[in-house]
This record gives C-alpha cells, structure tokens and sequence, in this order.
C-alpha cells in the first residue's frame, strides 16, 4: 500500500531535479557579488527548508501516534525524522562549502540560521540513541512520538533565540526570504525548492515501502512457521 | 469511578511534592552533590581559564555551564525512587490527575535548583566577581531559567528513567534542549555581570526569551506527559 504512486512520483522527481540542476546552470544568472559559487545557495536553501519542514511533519505524525495509537504513525514520524537528518548532514556540508568558499573559513558562527540548524540537527541526532535505549517497542513508539512533539516545538523556539544572540555588528549576508531575489533566480530556486521536496517525499515513501515489504515477508515466514531472521533494526518501528 | 472520587489535583500535587521534598530532606540524594559538583567546577574553571576573577561573558558562561550541569546530576535522579521502588505503578493506580507527577516533579526539580543556587552563586561571587551589586537582578534570569530546566528536566528524565542507558540519555536529549535557554540567560547576565556596575542592555527581551521558553515547555509537558505514564 505504500508503494502506490511510488512511480509517477519518482519521474516526477527525476524531471524535477533536472529541470533544477539545468536551470541553476544555463538559465539563472551569476550573482554580481559572490560569481558561480552562489549557484550552491540552490541546493543548500532547499535542503535546509525540506529538513525543517521534515522535522516538523515528523512532529504532527507524532502527534497523531499518541492521539490514535496506531503504530504506521510511528511509522511515518520515525522515517520523516530519518530523512530529514539525513538531508540536515548535506545541509550542514553544503553550508560549510558556502561559508569556506565566501568566507575563507569553514565554519561561521555569525551565520545564525546556520547555527540554529547545527543545534536543532544535534537534537535530533540524539533521536536515534534514544529509541535504542527503549526496549519495549510499545513503548519505545510512545516515548518517540513525545520526543518528536517537543522537538518540533523547539525547532522554532531555537531559531529565535540564536538570531536574538547575534550583536547586531553583523549584518545579515544573504538574504535567506526571497525579497531580494530577480525573477529569473526566483524561478530557479522555486523550481528547486520543488525538486528537493518530491525527493524527500519520494525518499520517505520509498523507505516506509521496504520496511513494510520486510515486514510482510516476516509475517509470511511465521505463518509458514519457517526460520525468521533476526530484526535487522531495532530501533526502526515495524510497518505492517 | 465516579469524578467525584477523583482526589482534587491540588491534594495530590501537595502529597507528592511533600513526599519528594521529606525524602530528600531525609537521604540528601541529589542536593549536596549538585552543590560539591558545582563548586568543583568553579575550581577547575580557575584553573582551565588561568583567572582569578571573571567579568562580563566570560563570568555568566562560567556560571551558567556550571549550573546546567549541576542540573543536569538532579534531573538524572528526580525519577529513579519511583523507578525503582515502584512509584510509578503506585501512580498509575492512585485516582489522580497524571499531571499532578508531573507539576509536583517539576516543582520538586525547581526547588533543588533554587536551593542549589542559594548556596552556590553567592559562592560564585565571593570566587570571581568584583560587587556582588549583580545579584539582586541576576535572580531573576535564574528563577526564570530554573522553570525551564525543571520543565523540560521533568520530561526528559520520565522518559530517560525507563531506558537502559538513563544517566546517558537524559543529557544527551536535555542538552541540545536547554541550548535556547542558555543563550537567553547568558545574553541576559552578561550585561549584568559586566566590569564597573550591572547593565541592562536588553535584558528585558531576554527575559521574555526565557519567560516564552518556561511557557512552551510547561505546555509541551502537561500535554504529553499522561502518554509516558500509560502501559
């Protein structure tokens, strides 16, 4: 049941993600200031809006675990949550390349946007340790979801404080809304934003595919009272 | 059960906080540790910064990574009794409100932290500081950040209390958590503990910073806290 519409979603992605990557190169133009390393603040601003909105989606799933007590719901937050720290280790990368690259340093802390996401990504990093260390899967879903729902009420909460922190000495570099963008960069970033979120759509619809293959295959062996193999995770919840 | 059965939630708050408050009182589990702990760091913190006295940044980050870990030693022991003696259960079964664990743990966490820095900041100020002329408006930055360490404290370690790894899990989720509230209460008493006198440079925003957070992690935690107590 999963893998419906995992094709045309997929294609979709694919034809997404080309049209970004070739507008990016042959169409948007080149920032006056900064010249062709810019054209990264297409892939990171993306990833880094995809991630959050990730990790809030992962929230409201949570929200309905705990209200219906039906475990795909647990499910669903524990993958979007997945996705969403795998995308936040690309955007970090990708923010280091852009600051290395306009800075001269690897890392900056007067970047608040970037250092509210480093600490919202530790958060969630602790996600995983945090399931493994409850064993009663039961439980273990429970206590997840609780941790998704006050983790996607700090996300916002973080922001804010960071960028309260920041003397104001340093101005704001980039412009992360799109107030000050031309059409033609706007469009570009849009059709990317587009991009990256049918991937991470189509990256969560495609792991809740296989947790649920391998879980019917288990179910299946049992019935047939054959070997079972060993859970290859314990910390990913069972889809059925 | 008839609702008219159900012990008020006040009766039952009292009853546990009572409890929590006597047992401490009795074993002296988590507060002379706290205290020992945070005044030995104050000591490697003169040695590791090389300074005998300490002003400005430097001086509230001092302070308020000391604080945070000593809260960090209570949090790690605030469930462990009902844990382990069967509390919860007892909980569970008694006709009461489950938010009432949960403010009276909250409370109980709040008053060791209080009590922890009686005793410790003004040995802070004796230790580092020039006046003491900062620790009038400094109490209220720490009341303010107390309540948020007592609420998100409460809510980790009633999870981190069932695990396998407790002592490991609690800091680990509750630090990245309190980073917010780190920020606001160092924001807000660096100014204070500045050299030449107390200043006040947006220490109203930073109060509400700290105001804001206390609320959404009170809220957070009375909303979520029945499903932790459910088996």
């Amino acid at each position: 049941m999963y893998s419906q519409g995992l094709r045309p979603l997929s294609i979709a992605t694919v034809v997404a993600l080309a049209a970004g990557l070739a507008l990016v190169f042959f169409y948007a133009p080149l920032d006056a200031d900064q010249g062709f390393i810019q054209k990264i603040f297409y892939l990171h601003v993306p990833l880094a809006i995809t991630s959050l909105v990730g990790f809030v989606v992962g929230g409201v799933f949570a929200v309905l675990h705990l209200r219906s007590g039906e475990r795909r719901w647990d499910a669903w937050s524990y993958v979007s949550i997945h996705m969403s720290v795998i995308f936040g280790v690309a955007v970090l990368i990708t923010g280091s390349i852009w600051a290395k690259a306009s800075w001269g340093h690897w890392w900056v802390w007067e970047e608040p946007t970037l250092v509210s996401f480093l600490i919202v990504f530790l958060l969630y990093a602790t996600y995983y340790p945090f399931r493994y260390a409850i064993e009663d899967p039961e439980r273990q879903g429970r206590y997840a979801s609780v941790f998704a729902v006050t983790a996607g009420a700090f996300v916002p909460l973080n922001f804010m404080a960071v960028r309260m922190a920041q003397s104001l000495v340093h101005p704001r570099v980039f412009a992360t809304t799109n107030g000050g963008l031309p059409g033609s960069m706007l469009l570009t970033f849009l059709v990317c934003l587009a991009a990256t979120a049918l991937l991470w759509i189509t990256l969560v619809k495609l792991e809740l595919t296989a947790k649920s293959a391998s879980g019917q295959l288990k179910r299946l062996r049992r019935a047939l009272e054959g070997p079972v193999p060993r859970a290859g995770s314990r910390i990913a919840p069972e889809v059925s | 059960m008839t609702p008219d059965r159900i012990t008020p939630t006040g009766t039952a708050f009292a009853a546990i906080l009572g409890k929590d408050l006597r047992a401490e009182l009795r074993t002296l589990q988590s507060l002379p540790a706290m205290g020992l702990f945070a005044v030995t760091t104050f000591v490697i913190f003169r040695f590791g910064l090389d300074r005998t006295t300490l002003s400005g940044s430097l001086a509230a980050g001092v302070l308020w990574a000391t604080l945070l870990f000593a809260a960090l030693l209570g949090v790690n022991r605030l469930f462990v009794a009902e844990r382990e003696q069967g509390g919860f259960d007892a909980i569970r079964l008694a006709p009461i409100d489950r938010s009432a664990l949960f403010a009276a743990k909250a409370a109980a966490l709040l008053a060791y932290l209080i009590v922890l820095e009686l005793i410790v900041v003004p040995i802070f100020a004796l230790f580092f500081l020039d006046s003491a002329a900062a620790l009038g408006p400094l109490a209220a930055v720490l009341l303010l950040a107390d309540l948020g360490i007592a609420a998100t404290g409460t809510l980790i370690s009633s999870m981190a209390v069932h695990s396998r790894a407790r002592d490991l899990l609690g800091p680990l989720v509750l630090l990245p958590l309190l980073v917010p509230l780190m920020i606001a209460a160092t924001g807000a008493s660096e100014p204070l503990l500045a050299l030449g006198g107390p200043g006040y440079h947006r220490f109203g925003t930073w109060l509400a910073v700290l105001g804001l957070y206390d609320l959404v992690f009170l809220l957070v935690g009375y909303a979520v806290f029945d499903f932790l107590l459910e088996d």
